[in-house]
C-alpha cells in the first residue's frame, strides 16, 4: 500500500467525498442541498469504481496506436468500471433532474424548501 | 443531540463498512477475468477502437438500452411534473428579463459550434473517448444557451418527441437485426466492419452511437424546455 500512489489518493478522496454526501442528505434542512448531497453520493460512488479498475501504470482503453493492439491486455486499465461509470454518470443526471423537479413542485405549494414545512406524513 | 448522535452513529458506520476496503486496497498489475476478455479479443470481436464503447455498445448493449429506458422514464416524469402545474397558471405572464447584447451575440457564434461538437463527440464514440451519452449532454447544453439567450423562443415540443422516439425505436429495431442476421440482440456484425481504426468501421456501433446521440439530445433538450415552459409568474 503506497499512500500516494494517484489510485490511493483518488479512492481516499472518493470516499471523503461519499461521507460529505451522506452528511448532506441528513443533516441538511435544505431541500436543495439535500438534492446537493445527493448529487455528492453519487460522485463519490463513481471516483470509488474508477479508481477500483485502475491497473498500475497502465493506459486508457482505447486503441489508437498501434503498439496497443498487440497483447492489449497487459497494456491497458480495465475498461469495464469505466462503462458501468458512464451508465451511473447518466442515471444520476436523470434522477437529479427529477428530485429537482420535485422540489419545485413542493415549493409552489407550499413556497418554502425547508423540509422542517413538510410534515403531513410525520407520525 | 439525539438526532446529532444518531448522525454520527450513521456516519460512523458509513465509515467503518468503507475502512477496511480502503485499508486493504491493493492496485492490480494486470487485468483479470472478463475486462482480460475484452481486452484481448475486442479488436476482433467488435472491432471498435474505444474499448469503453464495446463494452458500452455491444458487451453490454442490453444494459444501455435499459440505460436509455430509465433517462426516458426520468424524462416523462418530469414532464409529467411540470405538465400538471402548467394548468394551474394557464393565463399567467412570462417573467423572463431581458439577456445581455454580450449573451445574445455570443450565443449565436456558440450555439452552432457546440452542436457541431456534440455531433462530432457522438459520430467518433467507437475511436476516440465520448459517446451518444456525452454528445447527448453536449447538444442539450447549446439548446439550453440558446434559452438563456432567447427565452422568448419556443421549441416545437413535437419535433422533439419524433426525433426521440424515432430514434429509440430504431435502436431496439438494430437490436432485433442482431437476432436475425448475426449472432444475438445488439450484435453489432449487421453491418460491414470496415477497417479497424476509421470512421467507418465497428459495423452498427456508430449508428446506435448516432441515435443515442439523438436521443438523449433531445430528451435533455425536452426537460430543459419543460423546465422554462414552468417559469411563470402564479
Amino acid at each position: 500500500m503506497q499512500l500516494f500512489s494517484i489510485e490511493y489518493i483518488s479512492l481516499v478522496v472518493g470516499f471523503l467525498i461519499l461521507l460529505i454526501g451522506i452528511w448532506g442528505i441528513l443533516t441538511r434542512k435544505n431541500i436543495l442541498k439535500m438534492v446537493i448531497g445527493f448529487s455528492l453520493f453519487d460522485t463519490g460512488t463513481h471516483i470509488i469504481i474508477v479508481a477500483l479498475g485502475y491497473v498500475r501504470n497502465k493506459t486508457a482503453p482505447i486503441l489508437d496506436q498501434a503498439n496497443l493492439q498487440t497483447n492489449t491486455a497487459q497494456k491497458i486499465v480495465d475498461p469495464v468500471p469505466q462503462a458501468l461509470v458512464l451508465t451511473a454518470i447518466v442515471i444520476g443526471l436523470g434522477v437529479t433532474a427529477l428530485m429537482l423537479v420535485y422540489a419545485m413542485k413542493l415549493h409552489n405549494e407550499k413556497k418554502t424548501l425547508n423540509i422542517e414545512k413538510y410534515n403531513d406524513l410525520k407520525w | 443531540m439525539l438526532r446529532n448522535s444518531l448522525i454520527l452513529l450513521v456516519l460512523l458506520g458509513f465509515a467503518a463498512a468503507v475502512f477496511p476496503l480502503v485499508h486493504s486496497y491493493e492496485a492490480k498489475d494486470t487485468l483479470t477475468g472478463v475486462a482480460e476478455h475484452y481486452a484481448n479479443y475486442g479488436k476482433e470481436e467488435v472491432g471498435a477502437a474505444n474499448l469503453v464503447s464495446a463494452v458500452v455498445v455491444t458487451y453490454r448493449g442490453f444494459d444501455t438500452l435499459g440505460e436509455v429506458t430509465i433517462l426516458f422514464l426520468a424524462s416523462a416524469v418530469i414532464g409529467l411534473f411540470l405538465k400538471v402545474s402548467e394548468t394551474h397558471t394557464k393565463d399567467s405572464r412570462s417573467v423572463f428579463f431581458k439577456s445581455t447584447e454580450i449573451l445574445v451575440t455570443a450565443s449565436r457564434l456558440l450555439v452552432p459550434m457546440i452542436m457541431l461538437l456534440g455531433a462530432y463527440i457522438f459520430i467518433n464514440g467507437h475511436l476516440t473517448p465520448g459517446g451518444g451519452f456525452q454528445g447527448g449532454a453536449v447538444i442539450a447544453s447549446a439548446f439550453a444557451l440558446l434559452l438563456l439567450s432567447r427565452p422568448q423562443k419556443q421549441f416545437s415540443h413535437k419535433l422533439i418527441s419524433v426525433i426521440e422516439s424515432i430514434s429509440g425505436i430504431t435502436f431496439v429495431f438494430i437490436g432485433l437485426l442482431g437476432i436475425l442476421l448475426a449472432g444475438g440482440f445488439l450484435d453489432n456484425h449487421i453491418f460491414a466492419m470496415g477497417k479497424f481504426g476509421t470512421l467507418l468501421s465497428a459495423g452498427a456501433i456508430p449508428i446506435i452511437y448516432i441515435l443515442i446521440g439523438l436521443k438523449v439530445g433531445s430528451e435533455l433538450t425536452g426537460i430543459v424546455r419543460n423546465l422554462k415552459e414552468s417559469q411563470k409568474v402564479g
